[in-house]
């Protein structure tokens, strides 16, 4: 025997850090030393600037454009207005919702905004200029903001290039303001259900406008190589290949010679997944000039012009019996689309996925429709670190479930745990047609209970309530409590696709001779952590250290097609191609051990890092030996090389939950709210890297609580911008966030070949409920039913005032 | 977010910068820390041909106490009112105003000067100055004259500062007594939804010197006048601080922005009046 030990099973498996571990995350090194390479970080040779004239007014006729002065200026090269795109049919665009947005402003603006011009010069500066001289005659027009306003009588006709059209992509229209009417579930048996019900809570919950403002604003550098053809735009896309796809479509350039790279990202969130102006003018300038364009956004650019999120009123009934069963849910939705529909859902759900609104509980009939309108507002309606329209869904059914308990006179987690979809139920079909893949809501709901001793809690409420009643104290406590159901990994392609483009996704996977490997995916991290999470799946898959594989993304000349990174859809669809592939990998590893250990393929088994023949454990080939055999062995049959390709089209979405609880305590007077508790328990299914999901959880947590308490895209009557900078935009710095705990159950999904359901995008789904239903809990004992977010300092202090507390 | 071209000036003495003001009239404006003029400057809100900056003149530096009198100079950060020792034994609310005030990064930069002279009602030092009744020394092509903050600002950003003239220093008599000063803000790096600053002396039970100055509740500084002749002389109790908070709400004249509607602020503004009242109180 020599005396090298052989590392046991346990020891080869942590050398892998696949998955479970706690991996360090490999992009770390780079971002932290100032070395990411962001779109504003790339620099070519003779690249010249681009940037907009904006409309200052929210709607009126474009009377006249003067660029003279600008194109006099020395330093600026050439100023595109909507008249210079329109002989190549770039002056509109479509979005990925099937209406169509203008690139500038043809004939009218109808937003505070609205790229107008496109001014291109030699630096930031001259262009700076230019914009500034560029003279617009605008005529103001009535101006409409609220949704419930667009399609009265005599309402303005906001889009007038389709006033006249009674169909729209999504079928019928009633009003030239109006967009799309969707509905899912059984109409006539809802409203039967709610008449005979003996209890019905009815609420108008509103989830207001708010904007993902990702650190990095948008932009791109577009580069038209003239010489060879070849077109390569550089930008912060969430979705490279349908960028690709897209471009290629209304540009007529063939989609070959389009190369599509996204680069670092600086956090996306929804905000990075659409169709631009901006990228459609860097492009034509870049063809005009023969040189690179940049165009980058501003944070005021960015946050009044590029996709915003949310702005859905949801009026919803709610029916149980007196015990507390509920037994009908009905909800109306007016959703402000403003003035283009540029939402980024899959082309079947106008909506997105607003029919998971049954939320975790088994809910028998229900009907859910969904009213689109145009006003004049910025477009988008992105899912903001969500799955398509998932957070409104969630926020809807979870402030319904708080105003039963209320008119049922019932504590609300008791009325969760009543009617959470029982764990033999899985899976389980909702009354709007989804089939929930797994799920232990009562195993959560009571773990989280526990944790944060919610008797105990009730019990502090209490106390302090009589305090505040007895006149000691301003202070009133409120309990937030929170379980939701995400539906994620859009999707399977019977179902799913974006312009037609099927919403699977990709992994390539090639095996170096001395067995270090590389992969590519169809997605794009933006802080996800893809480079670390995903050589953890391909490192318990293929038995190669993570470490010693390099992962590669979003760059469409060399990465397979897939749909890109937003709604939680990289773990739960590429995450599984990943597998799948490995899984490829593995098969044909297994022939080439056969046939290196001379026995037949069926007598190896897999363990860890190798094959090892049954019953005789000393005779083994590991993955590196294969790697290099598979590179110098003529093997009679199998060809060489080691490499695979999987597309993966899911079967059907994942499902993550989670029960969530924030206290809080708020001063009635001045409206402050103290956060003591945020408990967060998520179920993710498989997990693959606990200290990611903690992070994922963190940054959810923390946009959630900022979505609740304070971050709004605000406008006035006239629909100017209320909250164009970050002073009045809330961004929470470490000094407002709360401390976090975390925790988990693990229930795997049936169906992915991990069991993996995504993560990134659950603590803003339930984040937002939880903090706000916080705040109704604590003024609930005076009556309060519903009170819109966000909930910030003079929101609170007039819901408190409205209820007579400051007398 | 690119500001128009300016051309840029950094003179070593007071004479000079004062120079350079009559030479470009309205066109110049004097830089200090940058951190209100320069966003308004990206904004592209102002147009400035010539810019001044103010950081290479060591005269109107640095902080100075000759027995009970303080003078700071106009280029003083925040950073340094906040650290220095000296002025904390004399005016500890200085520190407790300026750490209040925006966030480290911009404290690291921003100067008393700037902070007072810009005019800004959102502005906490501007409010501390009525507070203490303080007196700003201006150079311009007339010479040098001193202006007593309570009379120095006209309106938002509006003040009788000519445009040729630049504040060098600023000073005041140490205060005595107990002192607070308040602000609620959104969040970190914002202005006050409302702040307060109160300074009393109470010997024998009876409130024998104050002062009251409110920030960001009107569009200048208010010095709460009124509000101090009902507490002078009387004998504190709950009813009489009712009354002098009621009357400094009474010469507030907020606006609505987002931080929220009128009614809200001026009832913020009681909140925050009464509690620095109870502190500097509780300090005396
Ligand atoms: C995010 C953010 C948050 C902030 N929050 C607060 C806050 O909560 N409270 C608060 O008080 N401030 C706040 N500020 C403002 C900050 O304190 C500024 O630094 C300060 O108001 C101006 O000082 P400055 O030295 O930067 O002046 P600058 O910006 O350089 O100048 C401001 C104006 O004063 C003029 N000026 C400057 N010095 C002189 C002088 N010696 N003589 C004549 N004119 C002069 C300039 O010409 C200019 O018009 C904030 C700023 C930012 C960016």
């Amino acid at each position: 025997m020599d005396d090298v030990k052989t590392p046991s099973r346990e020891e080869r498996k942590s050398a892998l850090s696949g998955l479970g571990t706690s991996r360090k995350r490999v992009e770390d090194a780079r971002f932290t030393q100032g070395k990411g390479n962001y779109v504003d970080d790339i620099k070519l040779k003779g690249m010249l600037f681009g940037d907009f004239v904006r409309s200052p007014v929210a709607h009126a006729r474009l009377k006249n454009i003067d660029t003279s002065a600008a194109l006099a200026l020395p330093g600026v090269h050439a100023v595109l207005t909507a008249a210079d795109l329109e002989p190549l049919g770039l002056h509109w665009m479509p979005t990925l919702a099937g209406d169509k947005q203008m690139v500038l402003a043809d004939g009218k603006v109808l937003f505070q905004g609205q790229e107008v011009a496109f001014v291109v010069g030699d630096d930031r500066y001259a262009v700076a200029d230019g914009v500034s001289l560029v003279e617009v005659e605008y005529e103001e027009l009535p101006v409409v903001t609220d949704p419930f306003k667009a399609e009265l009588k005599d309402a303005p006709i906001l889009r007038e290039d389709i006033a006249d059209q009674k169909e729209g992509a999504h079928g019928a229209r009633r009003h030239p303001n109006h967009i799309f009417t969707w509905e899912a579930g059984e109409k006539e048996q809802t409203n039967k259900v709610l008449e005979e019900a003996e209890v019905v809570a009815d609420e108008m919950v509103y989830y207001h406008r708010t904007h993902p403002c990702p650190l990095e604003t948008c932009g791109c550098v577009a580069s038209m190589d003239k010489v060879n053809g070849k077109l390569t735009v550089w930008g912060t896309f969430q979705a490279p290949h349908a960028v690709r796809t897209v471009a290629s479509l209304i540009s007529s350039i063939p989609e070959h010679n389009i190369r599509i790279i996204s680069p670092d990202i600086g956090g996306g969130f929804g905000n990075k997944v659409g169709v631009y102006p901006g990228y459609v003018c860097s492009i034509v300038a870049s063809i005009v000039t023969g040189v690179p364009i940049k165009w980058v956004e501003d944070r005021m650019d960015n946050l009044m012009a590029t996709a915003f999120a949310r702005d859905y009123w949801m009026h919803g009934k709610i029916s149980a019996t007196k015990e507390g069963k509920i037994t009908g849910l009905w909800c109306h939705t007016t959703a402000d689309h403003g003035a283009f529909d540029a939402c980024a859902d899959p082309t079947k759900f106008p909506a997105g996925f607003m029919n998971i609104c049954t939320g975790s509980y088994d809910i028998p009939v229900a009907y859910l429709a969904v009213d689109g309108v145009y006003t004049n507002k910025a477009p988008g309606g992105v899912a903001y670190r969500c799955s398509f329209r998932v957070t409104e869904a969630s926020y809807f059914i979870e402030r319904m479930i708080e105003v039963l308990a209320q008119k049922l006179g019932m504590d609300s987690a008791e009325l969760r745990s009543k009617n959470f979809i029982k764990k033999e139920q899985f899976p389980y079909t909702s009354a709007l047609g989804w089939e929930y893949d797994s799920g232990d809501y009562h195993q959560a709901w009571e773990k989280a209970m526990k944790s944060v001793n919610y008797k105990q809690l009730r019990e502090d409420q209490a106390k302090q309530l009589q305090s505040f009643k007895d006149g000691k104290s301003r202070k009133l406590m409120g309990i937030g409590l929170s379980h939701f159901t995400e539906i994620v990994g859009a999707g399977p392609v019977k179902n799913c696709d974006i312009l037609g483009l099927g919403m699977f996704d990709a992994c390539e996977i090639r095996i170096h001779p001395t067995g270090s490997a590389i992969a590519r995916l169809g997605t794009i991290s933006q802080g996800q952590g893809h480079a670390t999470t995903f050589a953890q799946i391909l490192a318990s898959e293929i038995g190669i250290p993570a470490s010693d594989i390099t992962l590669e993304e979003g760059d469409t000349d060399t990465a397979p097609y897939g749909l890109g990174t937003y709604g939680s859809r990289s773990t739960p669809v590429a995450g599984a191609a990943t597998a799948m592939a490995g899984r490829k990998i593995r098969a044909k590893a297994q022939m080439i051990a056969a046939y290196l250990l001379e026995v037949h393929d069926d007598d190896l088994e897999w363990d860890v890092d190798r094959f090892s023949v049954k019953g005789a454990p000393e005779k083994f080939k590991t993955m590196k030996e294969i790697a290099f055999a598979s590179y110098n062995q003529a093997i009679p049959g199998v060809e060489p090389g080691l490499e695979a390709v999987s597309y993966y089209d899911p079967p059907n979405m994942t499902y993550p939950n989670g029960a969530y609880v924030v206290v809080m305590e708020i001063d009635v007077d001045t409206g402050v709210s103290d956060i003591k508790q945020v408990y967060a328990l998520d179920d993710c299914g498989t997990r693959i890297n606990p200290m990611i999901i903690e992070g994922q959880v963190h940054g959810g947590l923390t946009e959630a609580l900022a979505i609740s308490m304070g971050q709004e895209i605000a406008y006035d009557e006239q629909g100017n911008v209320m909250t164009g900078t970050l002073m009045d935009f809330f961004i929470p710095t470490a000094w407002e966030t709360p401390n976090y705990e975390t925790d988990y159950t693990e229930t795997p999904s049936p169906h992915h070949p991990i069991g993996a359901k995504g993560v990134g995008e659950s603590p803003n789904v339930g984040g937002v409920s939880a903090f706000s239903n916080a705040v109704h809990d604590a003024f609930k004992p005076f009556g309060l039913t519903q009170a819109h977010m966000p909930h910030d300092h003079w929101r609170v202090w007039k819901i408190a005032k409205d209820l007579g507390l400051h007398s | 977010m690119i500001p128009s071209a300016f051309t840029f000036y950094k003179p070593e003495n007071i004479e000079k910068a004062v120079s350079l003001m009559v030479d470009f009239g309205d066109e110049a404006r004097v830089i200090a820390g940058g951190h209100s003029l320069i966003p308004v400057m990206k904004q592209r809100l102002t147009d400035i041909k010539h810019l001044i900056d103010l950081s290479g003149i060591n005269e109107i530096k640095g902080i100075e106490i000759t027995d009970n009198r303080i003078s700071i100079g106009a280029m003083t950060t925040q950073v340094e009112l906040i650290n220095n020792e000296e002025l904390f034994k004399k005016a500890p609310i200085i520190r407790e105003a300026s750490l209040q005030i925006a966030d480290p990064q911009v404290r690291n930069l921003g100067t008393i000067g700037g902070n007072v002279a810009n005019g800004d009602p959102a502005n906490d030092m501007p409010g501390l100055m009525q507070l203490l009744d303080a007196t700003y020394k201006l150079s311009g092509s007339k010479g040098v004259r001193d202006v007593k903050a309570r009379e120095f600002y006209e309106g938002a950003y509006f003040t009788v500062r000519e445009d040729d003239e630049i504040l060098i220093s600023i000073s005041f008599e140490a205060p005595s007594g107990g002192y607070a000063y308040e602000k609620q803000k959104r969040k970190i790096g914002d202005y006050a939804t409302a702040a307060a600053g109160v300074i009393l002396k109470v010997e024998n039970n009876m409130c024998s010197s104050a002062s009251i100055a409110l920030t960001n509740l009107s569009d200048t500084p208010v010095y709460c006048n009124k509000a101090v002749d009902i507490i002078l002389g009387k004998e504190i109790d709950n009813n009489i601080l009712t009354q002098v908070t009621e009357a400094c709400v009474e010469q507030s004249d907020p606006v609505a922005d987002q931080r929220g509607p009128v009614e809200f602020k001026k009832y913020v503004a009681g909140i925050v009046i009464k509690k620095a009242l109870t502190r500097a109180i509780e300090r005396t």
